[in-house]
């Protein structure tokens, strides 16, 4: 602690921050822009100069850059001193000189830092005569947009790509005039994180390519509390909408989750809620073969309880992707015994199996926050950029952070950024990755093996021996493994606190078994370390909370007639198991009632089809990788401007349709009583009641707004419909109006802001009005409740290893990997996604190409017993001999483990139906 | 009493007299609609968008005038020319809600927006009074002769380079060790 004299007035403040932020902490505004609160400060525009005096008697003072200045107790600075005023309009007036005059078409324009300080520092007329410098710009890839002319040279997006998020291909060259921030040439910017550029950019140099087509103001977008549905994470997310639209992802900060940044896929994957085909009415079939008529919502829901009362048996599919709400309604409607989580059973056995060993390891789970207070990492069978790629970028951190501590031994501020960099250099907390290939954080690894599944795990169990004898010893284990596991396990024991990473991704229980069993090898070793265990979907984690059968059961138990009627949620059976058995399955049940905002392939089966609310027009929650259960919010009603849909959220279309079967009044429904019942119904998530304020929340009696105050447009938006404007919609559901009529200030600390928003600051450094310090955590708490904790008790160790991996002669054990773009169901319907991903191709070890006499490019058959696909080859020169690897999202009956089959073929044509298939998925609005 | 009687009937005798000299005064009333109403250029009235000095449409949909419009009557969405130009994919005016208080021409960066010297926009139904853009788009400059955005702005659009706007450099070669 430390107090301060800022401008005569005495504070107390961390006397280990800088000054600038210890000022921005207590709500002062200093101007600034090139010091980040993830990334330090460097002094590099000069622009939160102030006035420092040495004592109470100085009267001059001298200016001070305050972010490269320590709050040391007793400091006096004045930020309203005149002269320190006219230092900074002049540092404005600088940078200013040649800005290229283009704000009207400026895509930050609204949300700009660099107009927000230029206007808080008062800077207005141009008075500079001479010429202005220009640039060209390059083609940066399907996200970025890039207008260099508009640069100030702060550095931030080469200290954020570069240093925090370790991207490679973006960096600042040239000097003084010439200065220029881009790539060697034109590209995609290959990094995982580059559209968080977007928001440390202070100006339009970086901008979102995706929203740019069809431009909105941030004044003007409809935002709502939102999580994203892209990955198991829990990324909080601000979508905005406008006329109907999800014009852009904004990132939500959040203390304990994403704070500033997001990935790629939850940033611009959110296209497939604006596609043209989604399905916007209820459309029904006589015959499966008939083309669909569209019904009204009592037809569908009349029409929707005779094919359940006339049926013998229905069995319900839930989803993964869908909110624990919808699960639940569909569980009720179906009952306990016949419902499917329509996970596949050895995914939904990975889940259960993280599920126990989160309970039961010992260790908790940690939050994306707190793994980058880890100094020592073991990941075993993840490719975090992969599948989890926000829980990548903190492990980044965790392992990076060994420069802050080198520096706090010699006194060195952890905020003095350049000077940490220069003395860390490749100085790194100890990362061992076992993975089949490459991983996006190899390059800051300690050490990295590309092996089987099975090796993976027996390294992992050897770890684990090493650590606590008890633990089983692995059989037959060569001695290099040995030296390895024991050189992991000490490094893990000398770290102050130790985190295994494990999941779900290579389908594999006993690589996570194998995580659990270091950990809990740590944990009696009584280390203070975590477990992070990575599941594969947004709401996989809960859904299995939830309880219910694997996919397989449910089709049995159709194909095998114990069952006529199906029920499938939000849930695109195609994309989980193989074609012919979903084919043979639907074709056989005679009632199939679908419920997706997708047109899926199992929609087109679907004697009825219900259309749900994506993300962005339901409320629900999710429960997070990290077990914590979040509430994301409706953001708008798509009613209102389209009057013809007849969309609503899934829980509330199977609500009706169980009381129309049972013959009841539907009455009216709200999300606080479903999630009410929720609660009460599974003891696991009896806690997730308090995820949530409830509908009746209100700030000084106010309901909270979903628009900023300066929504424009209100009266002519829809009157090309009507000119009379109808009532705005009401929100029975949440605290939230759809209007800007309402509370939106952040001066009453609220756990749920739609949007951030402050006098002065309209850009995403707003959100440092929202926190309780900056980069804290949000004033009023951080949103969401943890679900799983683990319970004490002796468990044993899991003894089952498996045997070493042995390759066959004439079959490859498949292995899917996950992929970041292209390789989730839902965001790969998103154009600009399916721009980025990779050509989809197989993997295969350089000499098992030899063996089979094939390279690159070439099309080989994947033969398994559940059917055959073709795809070029790509050579991978560390994936093992006798593994395959296949892209996820490609052949959903293709598992991992599976031994397939690889025959060369010979024609091209099954690849051309790949790609025209895809072309088909990109039809509709970006 | 009689005293009244007299001051009432000369006060209505001098009423009557004065109402019958008003036949002889200038007449105050307009004979509208055969005569014309004289409006100063400057005058609020109907909105209409401009276009610039060659002919193309000055909008650039930066949304700024539909934000300060006091009533929220302006509504439009950014699109992109082929050239690279921002233009309004469409651009709705409702003025059956504008005060024509000349806000948005005030906040116009590129003159696209201005007022004009009429009134007569008597409708019998409100719907009539919704102006999509085709309704809205003049094609001259109107008050602004000579204003052309994309000649001032720094942005490049297809037949104007970067560094050919005003007051610019050619661009940097970054390549270069020149000082």
């Amino acid at each position: 602690m430390a107090t301060i004299h800022v401008d005569g007035q005495s504070y107390d403040v961390d006397g280990a921050d800088n000054l600038l932020s210890a000022c921005l902490s207590l709500g002062l505004d200093v101007p600034y822009f090139c010091w980040h609160p993830a990334m330090g400060s460097v002094g590099a525009c000069r622009q939160c100069a102030v006035k420092q005096y040495k004592d109470a008697d100085d009267t001059r003072g001298m200016l001070v850059m305050s972010c490269m200045t320590p709050a040391a107790d007793d400091s006096r600075i004045s930020i309203s001193d005149a002269e320190a005023r006219e230092f900074r309009a002049s540092v404005i007036e600088w940078l200013m000189i040649n800005h290229p005059h283009d704000c009207p078409v400026c895509e930050e324009g609204g949300h700009c830092h660099l107009q927000d300080m230029t206007v808080m520092t008062g800077h207005d007329r141009r008075r500079y005569r001479f010429r202005k410098r220009t640039h060209r710009n390059q083609e940066l890839g399907p996200f970025i947009a890039h207008e260099m002319n508009r640069c100030i040279t702060c550095y931030r997006c080469v200290r954020f790509y570069r240093d925090y998020a370790g991207g490679t291909d973006l960096g600042a060259f040239g000097a003084n005039s010439n200065i220029y921030f881009g790539r060697h040439q034109d590209g995609v910017l290959e990094s995982a994180f580059s559209g968080n550029l977007t928001e440390v950019c202070p100006t339009g140099v970086f901008t979102d390519k995706t929203h740019s087509e069809r431009y909105t103001r941030k004044w003007d977008l409809q935002f709502a509390p939102s999580i994203c549905h892209q990955c198991a994470s829990g990324c909080n997310i601000s979508p905005g909408e406008r006329y109907g639209d999800i014009r852009r992802i904004e990132n939500r900060y959040h203390g304990e989750v994403n704070r500033f940044f997001l990935c790629d896929r939850g940033r611009f994957g959110y296209g497939y809620v604006n596609r043209s085909d989604r399905p916007l009415r209820p459309e029904w079939r006589s015959d499966r073969n008939d083309t669909a008529v569209t019904l009204e919502v009592d037809a569908a829901l009349g029409r929707g309880a005779d094919l359940l009362r006339t049926s013998r048996r229905v069995i319900g599919i839930g989803s993964p992707r869908a909110s624990l709400e919808s699960n639940h309604q569909l569980r009720e409607l179906v009952g306990e015994d016949n419902f499917s989580t329509g996970i596949a059973a050895q995914e939904l056995a990975c889940l259960t199996a993280m599920n126990a060993l989160n309970r039961n390891c010992g260790l908790p789970t940690p939050t994306l926050r707190d793994v980058e207070d880890h100094d020592a990492v073991l990941v075993l069978g993840e490719d975090l950029i992969a599948s989890a790629a926000r829980a990548g970028l903190a492990v980044r951190q965790a392992v990076t952070a060994r420069r802050t501590e080198l520096a706090a031994e010699r006194d060195i501020p952890s905020w003095n950024d350049e000077a940490v960099r220069t003395l860390g250099q490749d100085s790194y907390h100890p990362l061992y990755i076992a993975y089949p290939i490459a991983t996006g954080l190899d390059d800051i690894s300690a050490g990295s093996w590309t092996l089987a599944p099975a090796d993976i795990a027996r390294l992992g169990f050897a770890v684990a021996h090493a650590i606590d004898a008890e633990a089983p010893v692995v059989e037959d284990l060569d001695e290099s493994t040995r030296r390895e596991a024991e050189t992991i396990a000490k490094r893990l024991l000398a770290a102050r606190r130790p985190l295994v990473i494990g999941g779900g991704s290579l389908g594999s229980p006993v690589v996570i078994e194998a995580a659990g069993s270091v950990a809990r090898a740590l944990s009696r070793r009584t280390r203070q370390g975590s477990l992070l265990l990575v599941r594969g979907e947004a709401n996989s984690t809960g859904l299995t909370m939830l309880g219910g059968e694997s996919l397989e059961w449910a089709l049995d138990e159709l194909d095998g007639a114990h069952a006529d009627a199906v029920v499938v949620l939000e849930n695109d059976l195609y994309q989980r198991a193989p074609r012919e058995q979903v084919d043979a399955v639907l074709e056989r049940a005679d009632a199939v009632i679908v419920l997706d905002h997708q047109r899926t392939a199992t929609w087109q089966h679907a004697d009825l089809g219900l259309p749900a609310a994506a993300f962005s027009e339901a409320d629900g929650t999710l429960v997070s990788l990290e077990g914590r259960a979040q509430r994301f919010f409706q953001v708008f009603d798509p009613r209102y401007i389209r009057p013809e849909t007849r969309i609503h959220e899934s829980w509330r279309w199977l609500h009706a349709l169980r009381a129309d079967m049972l013959r009841q009044d539907t009455g009216e429904i709200t999300f606080d009583a479903v999630t009410r019942a929720c609660a009460e119904h599974y003891p696991e998530l009896h806690d997730m009641l308090g995820s949530s304020p409830s509908a009746d929340y209100r700030v000084r009696g106010l309901k909270l707004a979903r628009e900023p105050h300066r929504y424009s447009g209100r009266t002519a938006m829809r009157a090309h419909l009507d000119v009379s404007e109808p009532r705005a919609s009401q929100d029975v559901d949440s605290p939230f109006t759809f209007s800007m009529e309402g509370y939106n200030g952040f001066d009453r600390p609220r756990e749920e802001v739609a949007f951030a928003w402050a006098p002065g600051w309209n850009s995403p450094q707003a959100w440092n009005k929202f926190t309780d310090e900056v980069g804290g955590h949000l004033s009023a708490g951080d949103p969401g409740v943890r679900l799983l904790h683990p319970c004490p008790g002796q468990y044993d160790y899991f003894v089952a290893l498996p045997e070493r991996f042995t390759p066959r002669d004439s079959a490859w054990q498949v292995v899917v990997l996950p992929r970041l773009f292209g390789g989730e169901e839902t965001s790969s319907r998103a154009t600009p996604i399916i721009e980025r991903a990779a050509p989809v191709t197989l993997r295969l070890s350089v000499d098992d190409a030899q063996r089979l006499g094939c390279s690159d490019g070439d099309l080989l058959s994947v033969v398994t017993d559940s059917g055959r696909t073709n795809l070029p080859v790509q050579l991978d020169a560390v994936l093992p001999v006798g593994l395959v690897g296949i892209p996820a999202g490609v052949e959903p009956g293709l598992i991992s483990g599976d031994w397939a089959e690889l025959k060369a073929e010979a024609t091209n044509h099954h690849q051309g139906q790949i790609m025209g298939q895809r072309d088909d998925e990109t039809g509709g609005r970006p | 009493m009689f005293w009244n009687v007299i001051k009432g009937t000369v006060s209505q005798l001098r009423t009557l007299g004065m109402i019958f000299m008003h036949s002889f005064r200038k007449r105050e009333t307009q004979n509208y609609p055969e005569d014309p109403v004289y409006l100063p250029p400057r005058y609020r009235g109907r909105i209409v968008l401009t276009r610039d000095p060659d002919g193309e449409e000055r909008c650039v949909a930066c949304n700024l005038c539909a934000v300060v419009c006091p009533v929220a009557c302006i509504s439009l969405q950014k699109g992109e020319q082929e050239d690279g130009r921002w233009y309004p994919e469409f651009f709705r005016i409702n003025f059956s809600r504008c005060i024509y208080c000349g806000m948005c021409e005030e906040a116009c960066p590129t003159s696209a927006i201005q007022l004009t010297p009429d009134f007569e926009m008597g409708e019998y139904r409100r719907q009539e009074l919704v102006y999509e853009k085709q309704d809205l788009l003049i094609d001259g400059p109107g008050k602004d002769h000579d204003y052309h955005f994309y000649k001032v702005a720094g942005m490049a659009i297809a037949g104007k380079d970067k560094g050919r706007a005003q007051n610019e450099e050619p661009p940097i070669d970054v390549k270069t060790l020149l000082p």
